[in-house]
């Protein structure tokens, strides 16, 4: 679908984006210290930035689907985001969270986090771009032996 | 300020700073998950970037799948960027820098690099687009690396690093 691409697609992505980066800044996502105090109890609002944000592409997952049939700008038709559960998704966000509760910081808020500033937050850039190419070495090295395929969004 | 904290002592205890601006933010996070997903059909998290990026400079197969959408993935991240940017220049007043120490940074990096990627996904892709979907597997991800998030946190803060 690359070269028949709606010409409003990148368009469409970028608007998303920026939406997506503000309501992290204006959040406060975006300093590793609120998140730290929200993982020290010391202040729940980050509850209602995930919840905020499950409960409204919650609606949308249910009424796009009746509403529009097929997406607009790829024809393809909305599927929720369903991923198979292994072993994998628990392992996987264990080392997660020992990142998250060690940094405050996960991959869109650390973009955002450059936006508003933070240079200092290329650190953790840095670090997450280097884990995701220790594990994708890992697991290419590991696939040939196992060709198992894994999906990811 | 529409929806601000109840005057009560409770609500200012777990909430020093008030509700509205996690809600609109929340809010607005969502918003931009959901005109791409209207228009596109694609839920999109933030983690795959990473993956994704590497593609243009690593041959290895584990990032080669990823070359189909890695266009799209940069404006998208370049759009969190300036989204974040725009509230900078409106709201913050200039630029913000974090206190946080660069080696916990660093080594908090690379965990979540390795775990978003072994785990499927991060607090985009499985805290809102995967609860928002009702699916048991994101559910599951965001309780694990809710649990040992909270845990590592209190405990450095145990052993006193600060910040």
């Amino acid at each position: 679908m690359s070269d028949d691409r709606h010409p409003a697609f990148m368009p469409l992505i970028l608007v998303g984006g920026l939406i997506f980066g503000f309501g992290l800044a204006y959040s406060h996502m975006a300093r590793p210290e609120v998140v730290l105090d929200f993982l020290q109890f010391e202040d729940f609002g980050l509850v209602f930035v995930m919840f905020g944000g499950a409960a409204v592409t919650g609606v949308a997952f249910v009424l796009g689907p009746r509403l529009l049939g097929r997406a607009p700008l790829t024809g393809d038709t909305f599927e929720r985001r369903l991923k198979s559960f292994d072993r994998n998704v628990l392992v996987g966000g264990a080392i997660f969270g020992v990142g998250w509760g060690l940094s405050g910081i996960c991959p869109g808020a650390a973009y955002a986090s450059l936006g508003i500033g933070n240079v200092t937050i290329l650190w953790a850039l840095a670090g997450m771009f280097l884990g995701a190419y220790l594990q994708g070495y890992w697991r290419t090295r590991s696939e040939t032996s196992d060709t198992a395929a894994t999906g990811a969004d | 300020m529409v929806i601000e904290a109840l005057p009560l002592q409770a609500t200012a205890e777990l909430f020093p700073n008030g509700i509205s601006r996690y809600a609109v933010g929340g809010l607005l996070v969502g918003l931009g998950t959901v005109v791409i997903y209207l228009g596109t059909g694609i839920s999109a998290g933030a983690s795959t970037f990473l993956e994704s990026t590497l593609s243009y400079v690593s041959d290895r197969s584990r990032f080669q799948q990823y070359v189909s959408s890695r266009d799209w993935r940069v404006v998208f991240t370049l759009g969190i960027i300036l989204g974040a940017a725009v509230y900078a220049v409106v709201y913050q007043g200039g630029a913000w820098t974090t206190d946080v120490q660069p080696w916990r940074l660093l080594l908090g990096g690379v965990f979540v690099g390795i775990g978003t990627r072994v785990g499927k996904g991060c607090t985009s892709g499985h805290g809102v687009c995967g609860v928002g979907s009702a699916s048991k597997t994101s559910i599951a991800g965001v309780l694990t690396f809710l649990a040992v998030a909270i845990i590592t946190a209190q405990l450095v803060s145990a052993l006193g690093v600060s910040p």
